[in-house]
């Protein structure tokens, strides 16, 4: 979902922030148990990266405040698993299996595990010329499509400067539904704070976002 | 620990032990139904896990910038296609597409985020630390840098620009930070031992050496 509340740039009230000093990378064993089957089952591509993260973004706000990050996660692949049917609602429920697993196309065997500490590649041939051109002025969309995207709230509806053109990428905003690549063009666009957080703001500070070329006019 | 991540570690601690093992139970029962359905293989799962607990992690991103700061040519091609430059010394664990490198100077500051979820170049800096996925974190380095800055102890000249990076897409960002005076001469080793993983996101600066 767009307007949740995993978009958080800019809310206040969250307090502090408080760094572990020497933190472990995982804090429970469980926690990496969570991360090695996200990973694991992400390898099968039955769903993309972006599905993922709409299947966490979907939590009830509360959920999703009082849950960990690795709760979150698993709370996401659990939904996952069970919308995709690969498992029942009353396999979950009874903590082990009932019938014989779906077949996959892809399984992730040990052999495999080298090439996922690597993070994938997400550029694809474009169909068109990119349209706009670095140091292009350009403001952003004001969408709030009920379906996931990656233009925050903070960054929209704002004019802002082309700074560099990423090449052609996977659009999250049609990965996520499972529609499809639907390849588009990826800009850092820069903004001032002021433009974004109105003129009491210090004016030494700048924020760029990644952002595809559907998000995008000419300002 | 922050604030989103454990409400209720200290005014609940019973409650919040016995939801923690209720939530290990389920974690254990999907990987036995995911394992019994064959849609994992446990041993997988546990190089998965010993692969993030060693192979990637800050000590990866550290070589890259104290190569850089001691090779003006490796920088140069860092700041250009930092995969490619990470990629071609080989003693790193290999870095997928569209990691960027940003070069802090005494002019300009940069600081990398993801208000949305965690993105986060963790083949050179690790998995991400909570702190990072966290709501205080998300939320205000956007609207508030220098607060959190100051949090973490890093105060800047007030003539130095603040850039913050907002990792909304699958590009990826470096921070290579300003190279510690009085370390002229030294080893690329001893120059990484100054490369705190903090540096490299922007909340932090390079070690000064030992006087």
């Amino acid at each position: 979902m767009t307007n949740s509340i995993h978009d958080m740039g800019g809310m206040h009230g969250f307090g502090p922030v408080e760094a572990e000093p020497d933190e472990p990378v995982f804090h429970e064993a469980w926690e990496g148990r969570v991360l090695a089957m996200q990973r694991a089952m992400g390898f099968t591509r039955l769903w993309t990266i972006d599905g993922g993260r709409a299947s966490m973004e979907v939590l009830p706000p509360a959920t999703y405040l009082a849950a960990s990050y690795y709760q979150r996660w698993f709370l996401g692949l659990e939904r996952r698993v069970v919308a995709h049917g690969l498992v029942g609602a009353d396999e979950i429920a009874a903590g082990h299996a009932l019938r014989p697993g779906r077949r996959l196309n892809r399984k992730l065997t040990p052999a495999d595990v080298p090439n996922t500490l690597t993070r994938g590649n997400f550029e694809r041939p474009s169909a068109a010329p990119a349209r706009f051109s670095e140091g292009d002025r350009v403001r952003t969309a004001n969408l709030n499509p009920q379906t996931h995207t990656r233009l925050p709230r903070y960054a929209r509806g704002k004019t802002g400067t082309v700074e560099a053109i990423r090449g052609c990428h996977v659009y999250p905003d049609s990965a996520a539904l499972g529609a499809g690549d639907d390849p588009q063009w990826l800009y850092t666009v820069v903004f001032t704070a002021r433009e974004l957080w109105g003129e009491a703001v210090d004016p030494a500070v700048s924020v760029s976002i990644e952002a595809f070329e559907p998000y995008l006019a000419p300002a | 620990m922050a604030a989103d991540d454990h409400p209720h570690s200290h005014s609940h601690s019973q409650d919040h032990g016995s939801e923690l093992s209720d939530l290990q139970l389920r974690v254990r029962a999907l990987e036995t139904i995911l394992t019994e359905k064959g849609y994992v293989d446990p041993a997988a799962l546990d190089q998965i896990i010993e692969g993030c607990e060693t192979k990637i992690g800050p000590h990866n991103g550290a070589r890259i910038v104290a190569r850089a700061w001691g090779d003006p040519e490796f920088k140069r091609r860092l700041l250009a296609d930092a995969t490619e430059a990470a990629n071609s010394l080989g003693y790193v664990s290999p870095v997928g597409s569209h990691l960027i490198a940003l070069e802090n100077t005494p002019q300009t500051h940069h600081m990398v985020v993801c208000t949305l979820c965690s993105c986060y170049p963790w083949e050179v800096l690790g998995l991400p630390p909570v702190w990072y996925k966290s709501a205080p974190y998300r939320s205000r380095a956007v609207i508030d840098p220098k607060g959190v800055l100051a949090e973490f102890g890093v105060a800047l000249p007030s003539d130095t620009a603040i850039r913050i990076w907002d990792s909304t897409a699958e590009t990826r960002f470096l921070v290579v930070p300003i190279r510690p005076e009085g370390t002229e001469g030294w080893t690329e080793e001893r120059l990484a031992e100054l490369v705190t993983r903090d540096s490299m996101v922007g909340t932090g600066l390079a070690k000064a050496p030992a006087p």
